[in-house]
C-alpha cells in the first residue's frame, strides 16, 4: 500500500493546482494542505493500530454546503463568504472515522439551488467532459471532481436531483439514498423534507461504500432513520457482472415521452438489454403522477426554503450590511446582497406559497399530490417490481449560458425529483454517450432497499463495461 | 369616576406563556438554567448555525404532558411542530419551532378559585401546546446597539390558551392564581413571573351587558404580575368604555402596560399585520405519544390543590379560610400536613404555620424547604402547648430559640426553664404566696370579689416567672373565694 500521506498530499495538490478556476473548471473551492495532511496522519497511525478503515488514506471532495472543520462552508453564496463551521456533519464524522480525508470543498449553485452550478457566486464550474458544457447541479463541482480525477469520491447533496442530475451529465456514478438513511446534520439545509446527502463516485462499489459509511441512525437528526445499515458485500470476487435472475425492473412509461431524445432512448434501451441479458424479469409499469412532480417540488421546496435560509440574517455570522439605518435596513440590505437571484427567487416564492390566503391553494394542495406520486411508487413496488429503471435526465449536459429560461432548467430534474419527493433511494450510473456526451441510467428502489439497488448498479455496470463511456 | 361595569360587560381571554422547568432546552442539550454569563448556554443547535437540527427533549414533553393532565386538558396522541415564521435578532432560525393546528392537548376546564367565594368558576381552556422561547435584546445595555442574549434561545414552554371566558379582572385574577397553583402542585414550572417564567397577554373587549357578540379586543402586553394584570385589564376596559360611549370604534391593536403611570398605551404600530407563514416543521416528525404514557403520567401526577383541600378538610376538619392558606403553596401544605399528622390537630397545626411560620419564612425571606425547624419539630412543640407544658408565650419563646438553635422543643424548654407548671401543690404554694403578699386583695377576693381573679393569676404568672399553668390557677383559685 502506498504511503497514505503521500496519497493526500498528491491529492490536495491537484485539487490546490485547480482551486479557483485555476484548470479553467472552476471545480475546487476550498483546500486545507495543512489540516488534510494531518487528517492523514491520524488516519495512518490509526490504520496502524489496526482500525477498522474500509477508506484508509481515501480522499474525497465535499460539496460546499456540507459542514467541514478547517475548510469555510459557504453554500457557495457571498452571504456565508468566509464562514468556517465550528462543528462538522454527522455524514463526514463517520466517513473520517472509516478512514477517508477530505481533501477539498466543491462548487456548487447557490445553496443548491440550480440544476447547472452557474448560480455558484464564485462562477459556473465547467464538466471536465466538455468545458463548454455544463456539469450539471448543483453538485457540479463533486461530479466535476470525480470526472477529472481529483478525487474518485465526492460528497455532494440531493433536493431534487442534485447528485444524480450532475453524474449523468459528468459521466460518473451518483448515489441519493432512501430518506433518513444518512444524517442531514450539519447539510446546510434547503428543503428539509427532500435533502438528503448523496454520493458522487468513479464506480458503483466506491459509491456503495461511501453511503454505508455515512448511513444510520444519527441522534442529532430526528429525521435519521432507525434502520440497520446493510453489511458491506465482499469484493467482487470475479469480473463477471452478478446475476439479476429474479430481480424485476419496471420501465414507468412517464420516463420515456415521445419526446425523449432518441439516442438518449437507444442508450436506456441498451442497458434494459444488458438487465435482461443478466437474468432480470422486464416490465412495463406507469406512475401515473409523474407529470405534477415539478410543480409540486417548486412549491414544496422553495416554502421550506424561504423559512430554512431566514436565519443567515447578518446577526451572528457571515457579513453583515454596514451603517444601515435600521433593523429593517440592516436585513434588507444584507440579504438583497448576500443572496444572488436564483436564491432570491427562491425565498419570494416559497414565502408566497405559504402566505396566508395562498397556504390551502399551494403548500398544503401540494403535500397532497407529493402524497399521490408517493403512492404510485409504493403500488408498483408493491406489485413485484424491485426496481425501477430510467433515463436520469431528458438530455445530455446543456451548454453553459444555454438555459435562461429558469423553467427550462427547472424541467431538467423532470426524472429525478421523483425519488426526492416519494423519499425512496436511486442511483445514476454512466449507460453510454451520445454525440460523445455522457448518458445516464436511473435505478430507483424502495424505501431503504439500497443493497438490491446497489446489487443492480454494479451488475448493469459491469455488463456494460467499457460501453459506458463510449 | 364612572362605574362602567353598570353599563358595560368586560370580556377577558388569556395566554399564558409558561417556562417548562426541564435541565436541557428544548431541542438541544444546552442547559436551560437561569442567570448564567450572556450565550454561554449555547450551541450550534440553539444559536442556529447552518446545517444544525433540532431534536425534541423527552423531559420537556413529560412535563407538558403533565401540565395538560393537570390542568384538565385532553391529550392528542399525536401533535405536529410547526414553524412560526419572524425575522427579529434573538430569534436565531427565524422562526420558532411551536405547534399550530394539531397542539398537544385541547378542551381543559380550569376551575378558579375566586377569593371570598365558596363556589369555584369553571374557565374553559382552549388549548395546550408546546413551543421554544427566543433569546433576549437587551436595549440598554451598550449605547446605540442591542446586545443579543441566546442562554434563553430554545428553552421550552408550553402556551395555555383559555376562551373569552372571563367577565371581570378579578375573575382574570383568580384564573392566573388557579393556573399557577395548579402548575405549582405539578411541579412543571417556577411559575415566576419575576423570573419570566411565566408570562401573561391579556385580550379584553368591552360589550353592552346583554349582547352576545364579542366586542372589538385588544391585547395587553408587557405586564408583570398578576394584580398588574388586574390593573392593566380594568384601565384597558375603562378605555374602552369610553371610546364606546362617544360612539368610537375600538381598534385592534397591542396595548402596552405601564406600570409606573398604571395606563396602557398602544405599542408602536407595526407597517403591516404579521403573517407567521405557519407550516409542519419537517427537521421533526409528528410528536406520537403512547396512550400507556399518557396514562403513566396521569397515575404520577402529585396531588392536584382542588383535591388536597378536599382530603385536608375530611382528615383534618379545618375550615375553608385555612384551607385556603395551607393549601396556597405546594410545599407548604406538604409542610402543614406533616405537623398536622404528627400532632394530630389540624387546626391547631394550621394556626402555627400560617402565623408564627408563615411569619419567620416572611421575616426572614426563607423558602419553607430551608426552614430550619421541620414539620416532626413543630409537632412535638405544639404537643407540648396541647398537653399544658408550655404556655403560649412560652411557646412562642421555644419557637424562636428553635428557629436559631435547631435544637428540639423539650431541650430548649427545659434550658430556658419556662416548662409550664401544672402541679397544684407548686400552684397552689405560689397562690398562698401571692395572696399573702397581697393583703387587700386577698380579703376582697375572699370576700367574693370575682373579677381580682384576673390581677391574682397575673400575680401568679409573675411569681412563677410565667410558668404556671394560668387556666389551672385559674380553677384552683375559685377554691378560695367564698
Amino acid at each position: 500500500m502506498r504511503n497514505i500521506i503521500d496519497i493526500i498530499n498528491e491529492s490536495v495538490q491537484r485539487a490546490a493546482d485547480m482551486q479557483y478556476g485555476r484548470d479553467g473548471l472552476n471545480i475546487i473551492v476550498a483546500t486545507n494542505r495543512g489540516a488534510s495532511i494531518a487528517a492523514a496522519e491520524e488516519v495512518a497511525s490509526g490504520y496502524g493500530r489496526g482500525d477498522t478503515m474500509p477508506l484508509a488514506g481515501v480522499p474525497i471532495a465535499v460539496k460546499d454546503n456540507i459542514a467541514t472543520l478547517d475548510m469555510p462552508t459557504t453554500c457557495a453564496s457571498r452571504i456565508l463568504a468566509g464562514y468556517i463551521s465550528p462543528y462538522e456533519a454527522t455524514a463526514i464524522t463517520r466517513l473520517r472515522k472509516g478512514g477517508a480525508v477530505v481533501v477539498a470543498k466543491t462548487n456548487m449553485d447557490e445553496f443548491a439551488m440550480g440544476s447547472s452550478t452557474e448560480t455558484s457566486a464564485y462562477g459556473p464550474t465547467r464538466n471536465p467532459v466538455d468545458p463548454e458544457r455544463a456539469p450539471g447541479g448543483s453538485s457540479g463541482g463533486s461530479a466535476a471532481a470525480v470526472a477529472a480525477g481529483i478525487v474518485n469520491i465526492a460528497l455532494g447533496s440531493e433536493t431534487g436531483g442534485s447528485v444524480r442530475q450532475p453524474a449523468a451529465f459528468c459521466g460518473v456514478v451518483g448515489v441519493k439514498p432512501t430518506y433518513g438513511r444518512v444524517s442531514r446534520f450539519g447539510l446546510v439545509a434547503f428543503g428539509s423534507s427532500l435533502d438528503q446527502i448523496g454520493v458522487c463516485a468513479k464506480s458503483v462499489r466506491e459509491a456503495e461504500l461511501a453511503t454505508y459509511l455515512m448511513s444510520g441512525l444519527d441522534p442529532l437528526d430526528a429525521t435519521s432513520a432507525d434502520v440497520a445499515v446493510p453489511p458491506m458485500r465482499d469484493a467482487a470476487q470475479s469480473d463477471k457482472p452478478a446475476s439479476l435472475k429474479g430481480v424485476t425492473v419496471g420501465l414507468p412509461a412517464e420516463y420515456f415521452p415521445d419526446s425523449l431524445d432518441p439516442e438518449v432512448r437507444a442508450r436506456c434501451d441498451g442497458a434494459v438489454e444488458a438487465m435482461r441479458a443478466l437474468g432480470a424479469t422486464i416490465v412495463n409499469v406507469s406512475l401515473p403522477h409523474t407529470a405534477l412532480a415539478i410543480p409540486v417540488y417548486y412549491i414544496i421546496a422553495p416554502a421550506e426554503a424561504s423559512s430554512n435560509l431566514a436565519r443567515f440574517d447578518g446577526v451572528r455570522y457571515g457579513p453583515r450590511a454596514a451603517n444601515a439605518a435600521d433593523l429593517r435596513t440592516m436585513y434588507d440590505a444584507t440579504r438583497s446582497k448576500g443572496f444572488g437571484a436564483e436564491v432570491q427567487r427562491r425565498i419570494l416564492l416559497g414565502t408566497y406559497v405559504l402566505s396566508h390566503g395562498y397556504y390551502d391553494a399551494y403548500y398544503r394542495k401540494a403535500q397532497a399530490v407529493r402524497e399521490l406520486i408517493s403512492r404510485d411508487f409504493t403500488s408498483v413496488f408493491g406489485s413485484g417490481v424491485d426496481l425501477l429503471f430510467t433515463p436520469t435526465t431528458p438530455t445530455p449536459a446543456f451548454k453553459l449560458g444555454a438555459v435562461t429560461d429558469p423553467y427550462e432548467m427547472y424541467m431538467s430534474d423532470i426524472f429525478t425529483v421523483t425519488a426526492n419527493l416519494a423519499g425512496i433511494p436511486a442511483i445514476s450510473l454512466p449507460i453510454g454517450r451520445v454525440r460523445g456526451l455522457p448518458v445516464g441510467g436511473q435505478l430507483l428502489a424502495k424505501h431503504f432497499d439500497e443493497p438490491r439497488m446497489f446489487l443492480a448498479a454494479e451488475a448493469l455496470e459491469s455488463a456494460l463495461g467499457q460501453g459506458a463511456h463510449q | 369616576m364612572t362605574d362602567w361595569s353598570k353599563k358595560y360587560e368586560m370580556v377577558v381571554g388569556l395566554e399564558v406563556h409558561v417556562q417548562l422547568k426541564t435541565r436541557s432546552k428544548a431541542f438541544c442539550a444546552c442547559s436551560a438554567d437561569f442567570g448564567a454569563p450572556p450565550n454561554v448556554n449555547t450551541c450550534p443547535v440553539c444559536l442556529a448555525l447552518p446545517g444544525a437540527l433540532p431534536v425534541l427533549n423527552a423531559e420537556a414533553v413529560l412535563l407538558a404532558v403533565r401540565a395538560a393532565i393537570a390542568l384538565g386538558f385532553s391529550v392528542n396522541l399525536k401533535s405536529v411542530f410547526a414553524r412560526k415564521n419572524y425575522f427579529y435578532p434573538d430569534l436565531p432560525k427565524g422562526y420558532q419551532i411551536s405547534q399550530y393546528d394539531q397542539p398537544l392537548a385541547v378542551q381543559g376546564t380550569l376551575h378558579a378559585r375566586i377569593p371570598g367565594e365558596t363556589a369555584t368558576r369553571a374557565i374553559a381552556i382552549t388549548r395546550l401546546h408546546m413551543e421554544e422561547d427566543a433569546g433576549k435584546s437587551v436595549h440598554d445595555r451598550y449605547p446605540h446597539m442591542t446586545a443579543i442574549d441566546l442562554n434563553r434561545a430554545g428553552v421550552p414552554l408550553v402556551e395555555i390558551v383559555s376562551e373569552p371566558d372571563m367577565r371581570s379582572a378579578a375573575e382574570a385574577g383568580a384564573y392566573l392564581r388557579t393556573l399557577k397553583q395548579i402548575l405549582e402542585y405539578a411541579d412543571v414550572s417556577d411559575v415566576s413571573m419575576e423570573e419570566g417564567s411565566l408570562r401573561v397577554d391579556a385580550n379584553v373587549s368591552a360589550r353592552l351587558h346583554g349582547e352576545s357578540k364579542l366586542g372589538t379586543k385588544t391585547e395587553v402586553k408587557n405586564v408583570n404580575s398578576f394584580s398588574a394584570v388586574e390593573r392593566s385589564l380594568q384601565s384597558e376596559f375603562e378605555r374602552q368604555c369610553e371610546m364606546l360611549d362617544r360612539g368610537e370604534n375600538i381598534l385592534q391593536q397591542t396595548m402596552i402596560w405601564d406600570a409606573s403611570s398604571g395606563t396602557v398605551r398602544p405599542a408602536r404600530s407595526k407597517e403591516e399585520s404579521q403573517d407567521y407563514r405557519y407550516f409542519p416543521e419537517p427537521d421533526l416528525p409528528a410528536l406520537i405519544l403512547k396512550p400507556a404514557f399518557v396514562k403513566k403520567v396521569e397515575s404520577d401526577l402529585p396531588e392536584l390543590p382542588q383535591k388536597m383541600r378536599e382530603r385536608f378538610r375530611s382528615e383534618f376538619g379545618i375550615a375553608d379560610a385555612e384551607l385556603d392558606a395551607v393549601t396556597a403553596d405546594p410545599r407548604i401544605a406538604a409542610y402543614f400536613e406533616g405537623v398536622a399528622r404528627a400532632h394530630g390537630d389540624g387546626g391547631h397545626a394550621a394556626r402555627w404555620v400560617m402565623g408564627e411560620v408563615a411569619a419567620a419564612l416572611n421575616e426572614s425571606a426563607t423558602r419553607i424547604q430551608d426552614f430550619p425547624i421541620r414539620a416532626p419539630q413543630l409537632a412535638e412543640l405544639l404537643d407540648m402547648i396541647r398537653d399544658g407544658k408550655l404556655s403560649h408565650t412560652a411557646a412562642k419563646a421555644v419557637f424562636a430559640n428553635m428557629r436559631s438553635t435547631g435544637k428540639t422543643a423539650p431541650v430548649i424548654a427545659a434550658e430556658l426553664s419556662v416548662t409550664q407548671v401544672g402541679d397544684d401543690s407548686q400552684l397552689e404554694q405560689w397562690i398562698d404566696e401571692v395572696l399573702a403578699e397581697l393583703p387587700a386583695e386577698a380579703a376582697r377576693f375572699r370576700g367574693g370579689e370575682k373579677k381580682l381573679t384576673g390581677v391574682l393569676v397575673g400575680a401568679v404568672m409573675k411569681k412563677s416567672k410565667g410558668r404556671a399553668d394560668p387556666k389551672k390557677v385559674n380553677a384552683l383559685l375559685g377554691k378560695y373565694s367564698s
